[in-house]
């Protein structure tokens, strides 16, 4: 075991923690700028409940995607220090302007949004949410411009003299096609994720109300109101997913063939992918021996890898056996093949669990056509609280395949992940904070999760009771510490 | 002037309004506990006066922290690596501290709070106590090779000149929080922290006066020397201004003394960046720690043209919050005899 080990452990424990949050952030924020606007435009007081219930829910979870967002900017300093030495000035950038352009952005506004409910003009106040909502996607494209180029380094030269690399161009560094190829793909989960949360939430409340006839509330408010309020929500929820669910197919087609282009080694480990070959098949079920460097098993379709990866279905496919002996000539002696049981099978989940999330979204749609209809089914409102984990987990393989997928390099094709490691950081150091964030993130993790379940067995009723014949203003109570 | 010199001037400016700004929500974070009993009205007036701007004052943090990055690699790089243990420690405590003001007041429980009092209370004490560690290290210098890889340890960190300057910011902070609550807040808090002012200053006053004279000694310019003989004096007046009630003067000063100070560190670094006590030769400096010409040019462009920006909504988001905090404000109800002490909803 080396300090190196542990510092990627490291990594992908913040990372993937860190990334649980972040894709609720960028999709709720938007949900509640819509649910927030449709009650400024029309007054009604269930959008004013709704938009206060997910306000809150989605505060529970902003906290935890801003805290654990801190160490990520720290951490290619602490661990990683040859890496920023070597792309400080090409990585920097866009992780400077994130800082500038987005953070502020989200964080004053943030602050505007929950304290100014009363002070503000409502028109001010609606501002507020949709300016935290650009902040979070502004913030999500500047750091997947930065990923992207690690994936395909561009606009750069490498210093002879110095040996760091070095910016030529800003503009090919944020208009990289991997940059905005990756941001639709991941934003578009991003509003799968938070689409399917106000699914997942919904689904709850009504199979409650449903099967258990609990209101959910301190008494104030009769089941058929939340009852209309959480038909709503579930149709906004799945009408989210489900556009989101075109857009991340799209944008996923158009990853693999990237993919193919830039990090032929990535995809090939993908599909367990040996030998280079003219239409190619796809892999459904593969058992690989990777010392022998061959699949014993493999179930397949015809020409679809082939399609996927060149748009022709007589394409060439690059194996990975041709590819690491190409590298070799090239970049010398060494191990350029990724680990390809976990990118083939994160690949796998990935597009599996996606898929079951966006499935459940069609068919909810379907059950609640109409004008009154409710699926009639418990079986339904349970699909629909499991596909809340299925998304989040579909993000987690996705960012497993994109990493995993690039070893052993750091920036392809310029810098091996060994090279990129603090060297005067030891094996004890790294080993007590991955300890110490370990614990406490998980920690924190039960929670947050204890906050949501107590927010959503309260219902919106405790937050907004419902008054009749009331003015909204009095209605609209103060978000505060 | 060259770019590598401005962006040493723009990355100091980024610090120095961090401490100023997170300085005194760091102060609030840390008189917590002295504010009132742990169920209190006292204790959320306490933390609603900071509630709507410390998450903007941190990101100062992560701006100077992404300029340093992209601005000069090497010296985040060498940094952040070779001071590996305090970071992490601010890390954490900055994580449940941002953590512990949103999650407080969403369950009701007298346990339940005070775990999250106390993740406030180290969660601004232990950052505001370490950065005066670091940046007094970075100061001084540290033992560092060839490669520019820190080799100095934990204990090599801790000595006598950086505990100072550790003792300094906490201390400073705390007045400069106690201050701030004076000016935001009403009632007993606005009390209280006029006294935890007056006892701060006890040991806000001598501690910074040795460290910035230790500083100006060892590692000071001509020019650091009135920029510290000004932060002496609006320390000082500061305090005198508090024994005066002259709340917003006091805060001004506070702040200038912050500032002062700060430029004084700055301005002794200059024109290293982190100096190698191992061999002057070693040392990080403006030179060769900094990008290259083009990222500098960009990184001034969207400096020139987003900062003003930055400024004016936060500085706006102030003037939204500019009233006072009060018991009536955080529980919704019109202030009247006695609520002031009623348990929190």
């Amino acid at each position: 075991m080396e300090a190196l080990d542990l510092a990627r452990w490291q990594f992908g424990v913040t990372t993937i923690y860190h990334f649980l949050f972040v894709p609720l952030t960028i999709g709720l924020s938007f949900i509640v700028a819509v649910l927030q606007t449709l009650w400024f435009r029309t007054g009604k007081h269930e959008y004013l409940q709704a938009t206060q219930f997910f306000g809150k829910l989605f505060l529970i979870n902003f906290a935890m995607g801003v805290v654990t967002g801190i160490v990520q900017e720290f951490q290619f300093g602490m661990n990683w220090s040859e890496y920023s030495r070597f792309v400080g000035d090409v990585f920097g950038a866009p992780l400077a302007m994130e800082a500038l352009l987005a953070f502020f952005l989200e964080s004053t506004f943030i602050g505007l949004w929950i304290f100014g409910w009363h002070r503000l003009p409502r028109a001010a106040h609606l501002a507020c949410i949709w300016l935290v909502a650009i902040g979070t996607n502004l913030s999500a494209y500047f750091i997947l411009a930065a990923n992207a180029w690690m994936r395909r380094p561009v606009g750069y030269e490498v210093d002879p003299e110095t040996g760091r690399a070095q910016l030529t161009d800003i503009w090919a560094v944020l208009s990289n096609d991997q940059a905005w190829s990756t941001y639709l793909h991941t934003v578009s989960a991003a509003f799968i994720t938070a689409g399917l949360f106000v699914v997942a939430v919904s689904a709850y409340k009504l199979w409650r109300n449903t099967h258990h006839g609990d209101t959910g509330t301190v008494g104030t408010t009769p089941p058929a109101r939340d009852f209309a309020l959480f038909r709503g929500t579930l149709k906004v929820g799945l009408a989210f997913t489900l556009i989101a669910g075109a857009l991340v197919v799209f944008s996923g087609d158009h990853q693999a063939k990237l993919a193919a282009e830039y990090e032929p080694m990535k995809l090939a480990a993908a599909e367990a992918h040996w030998d280079t070959e003219e239409g190619a098949d796809f892999s459904t079920f593969a058992v690989g021996d990777t010392e022998a460097r061959y699949n014993p098993i493999d179930v397949t379709v015809p020409n679809v890898l082939s399609f996927l990866a060149t748009g022709h279905f007589e394409g060439e496919v690059h194996g990975m056996n041709d590819l690491q002996e190409a590298y070799e000539e090239y970049y010398g002696p060494g191990d350029y093949t990724p680990n390809v049981f976990v990118v083939y099978w994160s690949f796998r989940l990935m597009i599996g669990l996606g898929l079951f999330g966006v499935g459940i979204a069609a068919l909810g749609l379907y059950l609640t056509r109409g004008k009154e209809r409710l699926p009639r089914n418990r079986w339904f409102y349970f699909a629909g609280m499991a596909a809340l984990p299925a998304a989040l987990a579909a993000n987690i393989f996705g960012w497993v395949l994109t990493e995993m997928g690039r070893q052993p390099w750091t920036v392809h094709g310029q810098l091996l992940t060994a090279n990129s490691v603090s060297p005067g950081v030891s094996l004890g150091t790294v080993a007590m904070s991955l300890g110490v964030f370990t614990a406490v993130y998980g920690l924190l993790f039960v929670v947050e999760v204890g906050l949501l379940a107590k927010y959503i067995k309260a219902g919106p009723s405790h937050l907004v009771p419902d008054l009749e014949n009331d003015e909204h203003e009095a209605a609209i109570p103060h978000f505060s510490y | 002037m060259d770019l590598a010199v401005i962006w040493f001037i723009a990355i100091s400016v980024l610090w120095i309004g961090y401490f100023i700004l997170e300085g005194f929500d760091f102060g609030v974070g840390t008189l917590l506990p002295f504010m009132g009993g742990r169920d209190s009205v006292d204790r959320r007036v306490t933390i609603n006066s900071i509630g709507p701007v410390w998450d903007a004052n941190e990101v100062w943090l992560l701006t100077a922290v992404g300029a340093t990055f992209a601005a000069f690699p090497a010296w985040y790089a060498s940094l952040l690596s070779g001071f590996y243990v305090p970071v992490f420690v601010i890390l954490i405590a900055l994580i449940l501290r941002g953590v512990a003001f949103e999650y407080r007041g969403k369950r009701d429980g007298s346990a339940w709070r005070a775990w999250w009092d106390r993740a406030i209370f180290f969660g601004s004490a232990a950052p505001a106590f370490l950065w005066g560690v670091a940046f007094a290290n970075i100061v001084r210098g540290v033992a560092m090779d060839a490669d520019q890889i820190v080799t100095a340890g934990l204990l090599d960190l801790l000595n006598p000149y950086a505990l100072l300057g550790g003792l300094t910011t906490l201390s400073l902070f705390t007045l400069h929080g106690a201050v701030f609550l004076t000016l935001k807040t009403d009632g007993p808090v606005r009390v209280r922290a006029r006294t935890a002012a007056l006892w701060a200053a006890c040991v806000a006053v001598p501690a910074a006066a040795g460290f910035l004279a230790w500083t100006q000694f060892a590692h000071g310019e001509a020019w650091t020397l009135p920029v510290a003989a000004v932060a002496a004096v609006a320390l000082v007046g500061g305090v005198v201004a508090v024994l005066l009630r002259h709340e917003r003067l006091s805060f001004t000063l506070t702040a200038v003394t912050v500032l002062t100070a700060f430029t004084a560190l700055f301005g002794s670094l200059f024109p290293n960046v982190l100096p190698s006590t191992t061999d002057p030769a070693f040392s990080l400096t403006v030179a060769n720690a900094s990008s290259a010409e083009y990222t500098l040019t960009v990184m001034s462009w969207v400096a020139v043209f987003f900062l003003p920006l930055v400024l004016a909504y936060q500085g706006w988001s102030y003037w939204v919050f500019r009233q006072r905090v009060t018991g009536a404000t955080v529980t919704g109800t019109p202030a009247g005899p006695g609520t002031e002490h009623e348990p929190a909803a």
